[in-house]
């Protein structure tokens, strides 16, 4: 009688992270910055490539409730973080956050490109300063080439009057 | 984007694609309407419109959206004439149309192009013909449906109501109306009091899809089996391609391929421009080329002509402009002599660097060709050119070439260019495998069609009584047109023979002088109306201020009594001034311009006509410090009929902002015979914290056809932003970047 020998499979080595909620495990190089994750492996492109040095911002999502430019972190300092991309903001119903909302509604677009990662900055400092003036606005340094500005600012003191239950 | 199509796909009834296919089939000879604007592919292609039984109206958008809001300002427009329901539209871009009649492609949709604020002209002159021809054939179909005349019908809002008060539902009639021949006169259009939509605020079709994450530009497409390509491109203009060694790269896990792209041969252009030697890798996924790219080991052979700094090329210039000029482009009555006897004379010469485009999407393409078709995927402006360049690559028929227009992140004249589309289409072929095509944004500062550099030699005169007798404006610049036209229309990108002050002066004289750069040259955002305006209107401030004239006095006496100039060039046949001067005053009265100063508050105007519409800008600003503080800003604008005013006053606010960031510290440089910029760290793109918390728009109500806006508010606000400083600092900037200029001179 042969004998069939079981050798038990290794532990597939990985880095597990959340994704708006879902787990996802990476495998492959733990170099590989988030941005290209969600880019090209899970076709989350909300998250924008915009430059590679950190500098305008179209890349911006939380990272454990932190901003980040995700071209600047590499998978492998992730391991179990929970991350929320644009994608993640709306409620289950497909409802806007009040934030996406605020951008709708002061018409906050033009060629948009900038637009995801502007409003991942907000939902931050919104988070972080419930009632932001001017000069906390101005520390959002998202860059927008088509001079979006004026209505960013806008759908930002009107997202926080809307956090805040104050209807505008 | 995505909705529309799965609802297409879902339940579409095959409506009005044959009803107005069939329009125009009956009615090739009348001149109101383009023979490709409802051309039979329309059947079989995408339709402008079709209505679904629930009354969901699906509108077709065929020009390439960038930014400027056409999708929005299309649908407003065939909506309006159809009588839609607004809250029942859904807006669907449209792809390039062509098909091939004896093999020569055939244009199915007219205009389709984002370049030179053409769009909304374009559609207003044919898309309404498009919404009412539909509308009528409803009103067909509900007259038979109740037996009655169709006269006696009216429509609102995506119903048709009888006499009697029964309506019904577009959706409801929309198959019948589809089976009815259509008439054979052109529909009558709406009165402007009758509009409901055009004149009033729609925020942007894709607004949700965008702050979602949901709109898909190209770089966000992908196509199965696809393998990322990312070049490394030689630095030099013109050089090739010294040493390969590809071995590290090929040993990458995922890599697979390394291929070359030839060095530019003036006998065979590819794109709209030669392209640059590159060594492409192809790779699984981005990230991967991008480190495969890192370990080539690769060295570059310059080319005959060096890539030459903006110093040298100023030193170029001020041999030109000693010499005789390229082209004399207009010489009214004898500058000379009026200057010779003239009371005042003024001379200053002005400066304008080199800048880059700067999109926030860089340049990419996703690309499947086989021999039997080619699928386009990029961010394109011009999508006929694009066309060109892929049938020229592929040899393919015009049918059988699929160029599709995604929403771009940004265009300002980059995208107009097919460089990178030739590129993807080239390496698709050879590898027999599709392509994505990433450019880092390294490689878009690298290698963009930078707008090119200038010196204006600007002189005036005035007689005893200060008014202006005499004007010259001679411009020495590195035409975009060089390398693409014969060089006796390069001058026609750079200079324009009506604009002001010509017809406001005696004696005046427009000349060019061509200077060679070896750096690819291209349109930027208002072509050179964006720095012609600022030499004109900031030299008339310096001339305002020598003859001890308000600026705002003086300029309205210089345009004088309202009349119509003639004007060739695109935004012609006239400029009124009369339209002008009253932006002009809007703006002043509005920044309070005569009112009492305060002291360090600098205040600056500047108007121009561009591409037919007329704005001014005026400023309020002070410097505190070494900080420069924008207090007020005024946009006035003449832009006719304005379909969508909330589009338009985002237009006008953004060109505003981005004159203001593009003017204040943007500029190109040349090391070494390469270009120095690799990202927005040393390119400076105006942050938030930077530009005004808010233009002041004033759109002037206008009877007349609408202009398009994108351009229009780009040139007067740089000049009236510098015109300001003076103003404040008594320091005259004549230099494009101001910032660094300014910073010297205080």
């Amino acid at each position: 009688m042969q004998r069939t020998t079981i050798v038990p499979q290794p532990i597939r080595k990985g880095i597990d992270v959340s994704i708006n909620g879902k787990h996802f495990r990476h495998t492959g190089d733990p170099d590989l910055p988030l941005l290209w994750y969600l880019r090209d492996e899970l076709r989350l492109t909300g998250c924008k490539y915009g430059c590679d040095d950190k500098s305008c911002g179209a890349c911006s999502v939380l990272v454990n409730g932190k901003l980040k430019r995700a071209c600047a972190v590499p998978m492998a300092k992730l391991v179990d973080a929970d991350i929320t991309t644009v994608e993640g903001l709306a409620g289950p119903d497909g409802s806007l956050h009040p934030v996406q909302q605020a951008w709708v509604d002061e018409d906050a677009i033009l060629c948009g490109y900038c637009q995801p990662g502007q409003i991942m900055a907000a939902v931050d400092l919104l988070a972080r300063k419930p009632d932001p003036g001017d000069a906390d606005i101005d520390r959002i340094a998202n860059l927008c080439r088509c001079g979006s500005y004026p209505r960013i600012r806008r759908a930002i003191h009107r997202a926080a009057q809307i956090l805040q239950g104050k209807p505008k | 984007m995505s909705r529309a199509h799965d609802a297409g796909r879902r339940r579409f009834l095959k409506i009005f694609g044959t009803a107005t296919g069939a329009l125009v089939v009956g009615l090739p000879a009348l001149a109101w309407t383009p023979d490709e604007l409802l051309g039979q592919n329309l059947i079989a292609l995408n339709p402008y419109l079709r209505i679904e039984p629930d009354g969901t109206t699906v509108i077709g958008a065929r020009d390439p959206e960038v930014g400027q809001g056409i999708r929005t300002a299309e649908a407003r427009i065939i909506a309006e004439e159809l009588d839609a329901d607004w809250n029942k539209v859904v807006v669907a871009p449209l792809d390039l149309g062509v098909s091939g009649v004896n093999g020569e492609p055939h244009w199915t949709y007219g205009h389709q192009t984002a370049s030179g604020s053409t769009s909304v002209p374009a559609a207003w002159n044919d898309l309404r013909t498009v919404g009412a021809a539909a509308r009528q054939l409803l009103l067909r179909a509900a007259a038979q449906r109740w037996n009655t005349d169709a006269a006696s019908l009216r429509t609102l809002r995506g119903v048709v109501i009888a006499a009697d008060g029964r309506k019904l539902g577009y959706g409801e009639l929309a198959e019948a109306a589809s089976k009815l021949k259509p008439a054979t006169t052109r529909p009558a259009l709406k009165m402007p009091s009758q509009y409901l939509l055009v004149g009033q605020d729609a925020g942007d079709v894709d607004a949700r899809d965008i702050v979602s994450g949901r709109q898909h530009y190209a770089i966000d497409e992908w196509f199965g089996d696809t393998r990322v390509a990312v070049i490394t491109r030689c630095p030099y203009p013109g050089g090739k391609l010294a040493h390969l060694d590809d071995s590290a790269a090929l040993k990458l896990k995922g890599v697979d391929k390394v291929m070359t792209i030839p060095p530019p041969d003036p006998a065979r252009t590819l794109g709209t421009q030669q392209l640059a030697a590159g060594v492409a890798v192809l790779a699984r996924d981005t990230w991967t080329a991008l480190q495969a790219v890192a370990k080539l080991d690769v060295r570059w052979q310059p080319g005959s002509l060096g890539a030459q700094g903006d110093d040298a090329l100023a030193a170029a210039a001020a041999t030109a402009l000693a010499g005789e000029p390229s082209k004399a482009v207009r010489s009214d009555g004898d500058f000379g002599e009026a200057d010779k006897h003239a009371r005042h004379h003024f001379k200053a010469e002005y400066r304008f660097a080199t800048v880059a485009h700067a999109d926030l999407e860089p340049p990419n393409a996703l690309v499947k060709v086989d021999g039997q078709r080619a699928i386009i995927i990029a961010p394109v402006q011009n999508p006929r050119a694009t066309f060109d360049t892929v049938q020229r690559l592929t040899g393919l028929a015009p049918d059988k070439i699929e160029i599709k227009l995604p929403r771009a992140g940004g265009g300002f004249g980059r995208f107009l260019e097919t460089d990178y589309v030739a590129e993807a289409v080239m390496l698709a072929k050879a590898a027999g495998k599709p392509i994505k095509l990433m450019w880092t944004r390294t490689d878009a500062f690298a290698h963009d069609t930078y707008r090119p550099f200038s010196i204006h030699a600007m002189q005036a005169c005035a007689d005893r009584k200060r008014q202006l007798t005499g004007w010259s404006h001679r411009i020495a610049s590195t035409s975009r047109l060089a390398g693409r036209e014969p060089r006796e229309r390069w001058w026609l990108s750079e200079i324009h023979p009506d604009d002001l002050p010509a017809g406001l002066v005696d004696n005046l004289q427009y000349a060019w002088y061509a200077l060679e750069s070896a750096l690819p040259r291209g349109t930027y955002r208002a072509s050179s109306h964006g720095v012609n305006a600022f030499a004109m209107e900031c030299f008339l401030d310096e001339v305002a201020h020598g003859l001890k004239q308000d600026a705002l006095k003086f300029r309205l006496a210089l345009l004088g009594e309202p009349r119509k100039l003639p004007y060739r060039g695109h935004g012609g046949p006239v400029l009124d001034t009369g339209r002008l001067s009253w932006v002009l005053q809007l703006a002043a009265d509005a920044v309070g311009w005569s009112k009492q100063r305060t002291r360090g508050q600098g205040f600056g105007l500047a108007c121009h006509f561009t591409f037919g519409g007329y704005v001014a800008h005026a400023i309020q600003m002070s410097m505190q410090g070494k900080r420069l503080v924008i207090h007020n800003v005024v946009c006035a604008a003449d832009l006719g009929r304005v379909v969508n005013p909330l589009g338009a006053r985002a237009a006008l606010v953004g060109a505003t902002l981005d004159a203001f960031s593009t003017a204040l510290r943007q500029r190109i440089t040349v090391k070494d015979g390469r270009i120095v910029q690799r990202g927005f760290k040393d390119y400076p793109l105006a942050t938030m914290a930077e530009m005004p918390h808010d233009v002041q728009v004033i759109l002037v109500p206008s009877q007349e056809d609408p202009t398009g806006a994108f351009a229009m508010g780009f040139p007067s606000a740089a000049p009236a932003l510098a015109n300001a400083v003076f103003d404040a600092t008594g320091k005259r900037v004549r230099q494009m970047p101001i910032w660094p200029e300014l910073l010297r001179l205080l």
